[in-house]
């Protein structure tokens, strides 16, 4: 074999042991990797998870309320997170950012209470979707009924699927 | 159309890519200044981000120029490797700093973008990660290089790293897809066309197309500059030889 063949068939053999290490790697670190579960992630399993997790999904439309805090020191917010087929309640006392609204997308984390009624959540992210456009677009396309409330399609797969 | 292994011999590039710098600078200045006038002045707000979309702007084509430069970094790192071809290894070696520097913007606006709109300036998932990965996968491949006193060796090292780095690109571009991450999947490069509107496209793609330019200005400067380096010290090492000879005489 000409001494170019074989580095040729070892760059190949490298790159591909790299790449089926990687493979198994990521496959079975599947679970972690994903940054939130979804509402019917947590209805699959028998109970409610007692460690902190992170849980996303749209903010139901029309679920949110405004309160402040029992010792009324902070504002204080209560809503609920859908994937469409489950919802989970959740609550949380603190500054929200500034995309959070009804039928946006959250990332909310912390834990369920004992009870496994709602999560008390101790940060709130947005999520932004793909989709960029003036506002105008968006007030003509919502105008003409042409408005996909895209939320579902910003969770496109129950449960994540590996690589 | 001219033998690119033509074009690829060292006196020879010299020869094309002096003349053709002046050129790739000019066109990095123009579409520069065309990409950030739309970018600030005339492209409007977004309906949900308001004028943070602008941001998108410088951030988006970078995350783009650090996925190029490492696949032009990984098949010239290749072509070295394998063939041993004297140019390649050189071009691998002289587009990770520059590729490293695109990463860098990336993540830094990637950063004052998800503070705002987000709620946090960094969370560990898939993309974000991913992409750290691969800065550090860059600052390794030049540590790698400044290691060796032995350029043929450093060179093949580099290249190994840099061939098995690879495998990070595709889990770069897929990892809003295969896992659930709080980064938004791709707007551009996606099934069915961008997702982003019309009016703002034209300043995406000119400041694309001027870090695409200025790569390739940066890249052909910095490989002169490392074959002249190269030349000099070959000269300066053959007259130390030449003055040792003379000593032992």
């Amino acid at each position: 074999m000409k001494k170019k063949t074989k580095r040729l068939y070892l760059a190949l053999g490298l790159f591909a042991f790299a790449a089926g290490a990687v493979a198994l790697t990521l496959n079975a670190l599947k679970g972690s990797i994903t940054y939130f579960y979804l509402p019917s992630d947590l209805a699959a399993l028998d109970e409610r998870p007692a460690a902190a997790i992170r849980l996303g999904g749209l903010v139901e439309t029309g679920s949110v309320e405004f309160g402040e805090t029992e010792d009324r020191t902070r504002p204080h917010v209560a809503f609920i997170v859908t994937d469409g087929e489950n919802r989970i309640r959740v609550a949380y006392a603190g500054l929200l950012p500034d995309l959070f609204r009804e039928g946006q997308g959250v990332i909310v984390q912390g834990r369920f209470t004992a009870d496994g009624d709602h999560l008390n959540a101790d940060t709130v992210l947005a999520k932004h979707d793909e989709n960029y456009m003036p506002k105008e677009v968006a007030d003509a396309l919502k105008e003409k009924g042409r408005w996909q409330d895209n939320g579902a399609a910003n969770y496109p797969d129950k449960g994540a699927s590996g690589p | 159309m001219p033998n690119l292994y033509e074009l690829a011999n060292p006196e020879r590039f010299e020869r094309w890519a002096r003349p053709a710098i002046p050129w790739l600078s000019g066109a990095t200045i123009a579409l520069l200044l065309a990409g950030l006038y739309y970018a600030l002045f005339n492209s409007p707000a977004d309906y949900q981000q308001g004028e943070s979309v602008r941001i998108m702007y410088v951030h988006v084509p970078a995350a783009w120029m650090a996925l190029f430069c490492y696949s032009t970094i990984a098949i010239s790192s290749a072509v070295g490797f394998i063939w041993k071809h004297p140019l390649a290894d050189v071009a691998a070696k002289e587009a990770a700093p520059i590729g490293a520097a695109f990463t860098f913007l990336a993540l830094f606006t990637g950063s004052i973008w998800g503070k705002p709109m987000w709620g946090a300036w960094w969370a560990w998932d898939a993309r974000l990660t991913s992409v750290l990965i691969l800065f550090f996968l860059y600052l390794g491949y030049m540590a790698i290089w400044r290691t060796f006193d032995d350029k043929a060796r450093a060179a093949r090292l580099a290249a190994i790293l840099a061939m098995v780095g690879f495998v990070n690109i595709p889990v770069i571009k897929f990892s809003v897809d295969w896992w659930n991450s709080l980064h938004q999947p791709a707007s551009v490069f996606r099934d069915g066309g961008p997702s982003i509107h019309a009016s703002m496209l034209p300043p995406l793609f000119l400041m694309a197309g001027a870090y695409m330019f200025f790569f390739a200005a940066a890249l052909l400067q910095s490989m002169r500059n490392e074959l002249m380096a190269r030349r000099i010290a070959r000269l300066e090492g053959g007259e130390k030889k030449t003055a040792a000879t003379l000593v032992e005489q």
